[in-house]
């Protein structure tokens, strides 16, 4: 067991942000640790300088200092953060959440960090694109206790358009992985022009709903706050400037996905 | 956002809505005939001991003050006739009103009308008090030396209980309601049937018990009063509804609080006329109900079991009794004022927590004590939360709907830190279970303890000056000789000086307490007040004689942020990287970091040096103002490089390692630096026979005595706030919530038993939905679990991101979530903030 331990803290791996005291990516609280690379580009990604593998500078901006993104650590290290909050995940049932990028990129990092985190004792959760062999599903999923995997859109080409890849691996994965993993939920990112009329969300909740294991859809509505670090690497921020979604369209959109769906629906996570 | 499902959750009535209209359709005004009362009194009595002089006054105000009840009250009794309408305490201090008469209404902090009637009549009785207050008598008991440092240092102030009465005191209500003054009365005359005339204490028990049953007679002609003022108005009321109410009005005066409360209806009255006639006999605030849901439960569910009551009808005179606690006001000096904003009377409710065998306490009451603060949406009470490890989720969950509406209350209080720590001070196990919150955050045994909490208020970032000054401040060497800067080689001898002169002063403030302490027992002692406190019936002593059970003495440090990171940043450039030396910093910090003044000092700067020009000969025009003005807030008459070494200097200082992001290092090394103000108060003892015990905690004096403190080896630039109670310096804390929570619980609080302070700013998306909550209440107990003492939270709305956008300095620290996505505030752009502000009423 003490081996077993000390070989999983030695694992490294690439970050490029922890955040404590997360209420809003699975039960309790928690702290994300956003793992570096991305196979995706969505337009709207408030992490874009997690896209990369390589590490990238953002430039200062508003008063925060340059930085880079994008640093090497051992898991064990990682885990000294996370330790920090421990007596609230124990409060809270909460604990360790990787994000990204997608952590399915990096595997034994990310493996590592599960493992780690069950031995002490609290849960872990992963929010994923789902894009991964299975070989890497069937190693990680049993170390995850929360599945919470984004479903953008239902049509191919739009996936395509929007994200940078087709939707084929997502769709097939998704059955594969609420089969296997504790606990499954779906997360759409509402974004206007791309997902959010009533057809295309009730496309997606009759989806999710057609997999028995899904237990919850959130509905994330669009927010443009990473466009400021779009501006920080000198790069365009893909999505213009659009108009963040009113009120009553998202709890439209919500009813929309209940009626389609049949199961529990919610506004954010 | 959705209401709370739970079965304490009530519509508010009508009624109260209407109360609250009237209670602020007007400016609250000043009224004269208190003050004309205890002159006429004072004026019959100078031949009597002075407890029974406090006696006859208390009786006098009782037979004559006007009575008055409000439209739709079903709770009655004021000591003014306009609503939050105040008399005056002219036997404490008057001599600061007459001066503030004619700006008093239109002052930025707590204004009040005052009639030109009613300076008139003020002006007429005043002079009769002249060398007669317990301010003058605490002047001339206190040292000279300590009496400038006060009066002119912005060291630490006694102000409070120098220009006022003392309050924070929680007295038996809960005896008061079950046998009354009568019952009291009883008491008292059985111990002077003991009392015999060869007795050495004779006389200071006979006239004590004598003074006390003057007190309950007097009660008994005030509940008449109202009896008959109900009875009047009945007569003359068209509405049929409102004429039984009036009727029932007056059956409960002619029955409470003279006599016990036979429903609970009863024992709201009682309780009102117990908390009115506290602030009638003296003008102190922080008079702390105390244990509300507990004393007043047995009425409660004894007319709810035998169907006598509804539970929106007991919700309805908990919402009426909270309302009243907003009638109660109080009108300071235009300093204390400042220190002490938002008319606050710091009237502390607490509920929950475990009953004196250590069983949780939790009833029906703690919940609708809540809902009341939900219906009313007042600045009173203070409502405060006891929580434990077996406290009840449905009530913290409450509680954490309560915190979400954004009101700053309910404050959240750690039973597991807090009651061995007042028995480390000499309290029993049942009495510390016991515990209720006086005030802002200070711990106390209720109705056994003179707690004299909130003494003074200490401003540890100006002992630091010292050490740089060497022990001068404006020309006078006011503090020891720590040593010339150079001769601190090593940073242990430059701590040990700061040691040395907060010792110093911490020794003068003691002295400035029991000066003003011994004042109050003189001149002062409160026979009404004491006859509801354990131990000063037995003694024949009041309890500002030492009457009570136990006695304390509880002044209040601040800046313990700003001192550790002063210290960290002196240790790790001056001492371990030797990037400048303490006389550069000295420099740096005389030139405010080369960054000019900001507002109000920027203006009395400016003010100040063109009045130096004028006397020297120099014609000062507009323009020239215009001009000095320039400079005092650019601070461009600096030469360049001297600004730019300065600014090189502040960054260096920004780049240190701070107190409050959950760096053990830093974290201990603030404990260290909380040690040297709380180890050293606990050495002093009072008049009264009690111990001194440190508080960490400022009020609002952080703002008005930071404004007396000029830059800080931690970059705080010149006259601007020190930080908040144990929290770290607003911004310096970028890590999130959790890691705030775990430097501050890193302090000990038990130590600082007469309270710790600790603030955070919360966007309300944080708090969304019933998950949200839940994960809320686990922030509170995970930082309980770690012993911290206090916690209490301002949940951000509009109007403050709005003021956020404007102030960034202010709120760089202020973290806003959203799904999947977290910011600093003040880093993201202007659009963005704008997005942020627009999310802030969605609540997701």
């Amino acid at each position: 067991m003490t081996e077993y331990y000390q070989n999983d803290a030695a694992v490294r791996g690439r970050i490029f942000d922890i955040q404590r005291y997360s209420v809003h990516d699975g039960p309790g609280i928690r702290t994300i640790v956003f793992l570096k690379g991305c196979m995706f580009r969505c337009l709207w990604c408030c992490n874009p300088e997690g896209q990369l593998y390589e590490p990238v500078t953002l430039a200062s901006m508003h008063g925060k200092p340059e930085r880079l993104a994008g640093t090497d650590v051992s898991a064990g290290e990682v885990m000294e953060t996370v330790l920090k909050d421990s007596v609230y995940y124990g409060r809270s049932g909460g604990g360790l959440t990787l994000s990204g990028g997608e952590a399915l990129l990096q595997p034994d990092f990310a493996l590592a960090l599960f493992r780690l985190a069950h031995a002490h004792g609290m849960t872990t959760a992963i929010e994923t694109t789902g894009y991964a062999e299975h070989d890497v599903l069937d190693k990680v999923l049993p170390h995850i206790d929360y599945v919470l995997m984004d479903i953008k859109h239902m049509d191919a080409e739009k996936h395509k358009r929007f994200i940078g890849k087709d939707n084929q691996k997502v769709l097939s994965n998704a059955p594969y992985i609420a089969a296997r993993a504790k606990s499954y939920t779906v997360r759409v990112p509402v974004i206007p022009t791309f997902n959010d009329t009533d057809a295309e969300i009730a496309a997606i909740a009759r989806f999710a709903a057609s997999m028995r294991e899904t237990r919850a859809i959130h509905l994330l509505p669009y927010h443009r706050l990473g466009s400021d670090k779009y501006t920080a690497l000198g790069r365009d921020y893909g999505m213009g400037s659009l108009p963040l979604i009113p009120d009553e369209k998202m709890r439209r959109l919500l009813a929309v996905a209940q009626e389609a769906s049949g199961i529990h629906c919610q506004i954010g996570g | 956002m959705e209401h709370m499902p739970t079965r304490f959750t009530t519509e508010r009535s009508a009624r109260i809505g209407a109360l609250i209209s009237d209670l602020y359709d007007h400016l609250p005004e000043i009224e004269a005939d208190r003050a004309e009362l205890v002159a006429e009194s004072y004026k019959a009595t100078e031949s009597l001991p002075i407890i029974r002089r406090r006696s006859a006054v208390f009786a006098h105000i009782l037979k004559n003050l006007p009575v008055t009840i409000r439209r739709g009250e079903l709770i009655v009794g004021s000591n003014a006739k306009t609503p939050r309408g105040c008399p005056t305490f002219p036997e404490y201090s008057w001599e600061w009103l007459e001066p503030e008469f004619d700006t008093i209404a239109t002052r930025e902090a707590d204004p009040f009308y005052i009639s030109e009637e009613t300076k008139a009549r003020l002006r007429a009785v005043h002079p009769y008090f002249k060398g007669k207050t317990t301010n003058e008598l605490a002047t001339a008991l206190m040292d000279e030396a300590t009496y400038d440092v006060f009066m002119n240092h912005g060291i630490f102030t006694v102000g409070n209980y120098f220009y006022n009465g003392v309050g924070h005191i929680c007295v038996d209500y809960g005896k008061v309601i079950a046998i009354g003054y009568e019952g009291i009365k009883k008491e008292a005359e059985a111990l002077l049937a003991d009392v015999k005339t060869g007795d050495g204490d004779y006389m200071r028990r006979y006239h004590f018990l004598t003074a006390v049953i003057e007190c309950c007679d007097a009660v008994r002609i005030f509940a008449e009063r109202y009896a008959q003022e109900a009875d009047r108005l009945a007569v003359s009321e068209s509405d049929p509804l409102r004429r039984e109410e009036l009727k029932e009005i007056a059956a409960a005066c002619r029955q409470v609080p003279y006599r016990g409360a036979r429903s609970f209806r009863e024992a709201c009255q009682a309780f009102w006329f117990v908390q009115l006639l506290m602030q009638t006999e003296s003008s102190g605030h922080s008079i702390s109900p105390g244990r509300f849901d507990q004393y007043m439960y047995p009425y409660y569910k004894r007319d709810l079991d035998a169907g006598k009551i509804t539970y929106e009808e007991a919700q309805e005179l908990i919402d009426c009794i909270w309302v009243k606690l907003n009638d109660l006001n109080k009108v300071r000096d235009a300093a204390s004022a400042d220190g002490f904003a938002g008319y606050g009377l710091f009237q502390n409710l607490i509920v929950g927590g475990q009953d004196a065998h250590g069983m949780d306490a939790t009833n029906d009451l703690s919940y609708m004590c809540i809902e009341a603060s939900i219906h009313v949406r007042l600045p009173q009470p203070s409502l405060s939360i006891r929580v434990w490890n077996g406290s009840p989720q449905e009530l913290l969950m409450k509680a954490a709907y309560l915190t979400r509406l954004g009101d700053g209350v309910p404050a959240y209080y750690n039973d597991e830190v807090i009651i061995p720590s007042i028995m480390a001070r000499g309290l029993t196990l049942e009495e510390a279970r016991d515990y209720c919150i006086i005030g802002c955050v200070e711990p106390q045994a209720p109705h056994t303890t003179d707690g004299w909490h909130d003494a003074a208020f200490f401003n540890m970032c100006r002992p630091m000056e010292l050490v740089f000054s060497n022990g001068m401040d404006k020309g006078e060497q006011i503090g020891p000789r720590t040593g010339e800067l150079p001769s601190f080689d090593t940073f242990d001898k430059f701590f040990d000086a700061y040691k040395k002169q907060e010792a110093f002063f911490i020794e003068m403030m003691v002295n400035a307490d029991n000066a003003v302490d011994a004042a109050h027992a003189a001149r002062c002692p409160l026979p009404f007040e004491s006859c509801m406190v354990d131990g000063c019936m037995a003694k024949g002593l009041a309890v500002e004689e030492g009457g009570a059970k136990h006695n304390f003495t509880g002044p209040q440090g601040f800046g313990i942020a700003n001192m550790t990171d002063a210290l960290l940043a002196i240790r790790e450039l001056v001492y371990e990287k030797k990037l400048l030396t303490l006389c550069e910093y000295k420099e740096a910090m005389e030139a405010n970091f080369g960054k000019g003044y900001k507002g109000k000092a920027a203006e009395k700067i400016t003010v100040d040096i063109a009045k130096t020009m004028e006397k020297v000969g120099v014609t000062v025009d507009e323009a020239t103002v215009a001009a000095i003005y320039r400079t005092v807030t650019t601070g461009e008459h600096i030469p360049a490089e001297k600004r730019a070494r300065y600014a090189e200097i502040y960054d260096m200082i920004a780049a240190v390692q701070k107190y409050g992001n959950d760096i053990p290092d830093a974290d201990l090394f603030a404990r260290e630096v909380a040690y040297t103000y709380t180890k050293e108060v606990e050495k002093y003892k009072n008049p009264r026979g009690g111990q001194f015990q440190a508080g960490l905690y400022p009020v609002s004096a952080n703002v008005p005595l930071g404004a007396q403190t000029g830059a800080t080896p931690d970059g705080r630039l010149a006259f601007t706030p020190i930080a908040d109670g144990v929290g770290p310096v607003s911004g310096r804390d970028v890590s999130g919530p959790t890691a705030t929570a775990n430097s501050v619980a890193k302090l000990d609080h038990g130590i600082a038993s007469n309270g710790t302070l600790f603030n955070q700013k919360f966007h309300p998306a944080a708090l969304a939905g019933t998950e949200g909550l839940l994960k809320f209440v686990s922030l509170i107990r995970g930082f309980f679990d770690q012993k911290g003492m206090h916690m209490q939270f301002n949940v951000v709305n509009r109007e403050t991101l709005l003021d956020a956008q404007a102030n960034p300095d202010n709120y760089r620290n202020l973290v806003v979530r959203v799904a999947g996505y977290s910011a600093l505030f003040t880093t993201l752009s202007r659009s963005l903030q704008d997005d942020i502000i627009a999310r802030t009423e969605q609540g997701f």
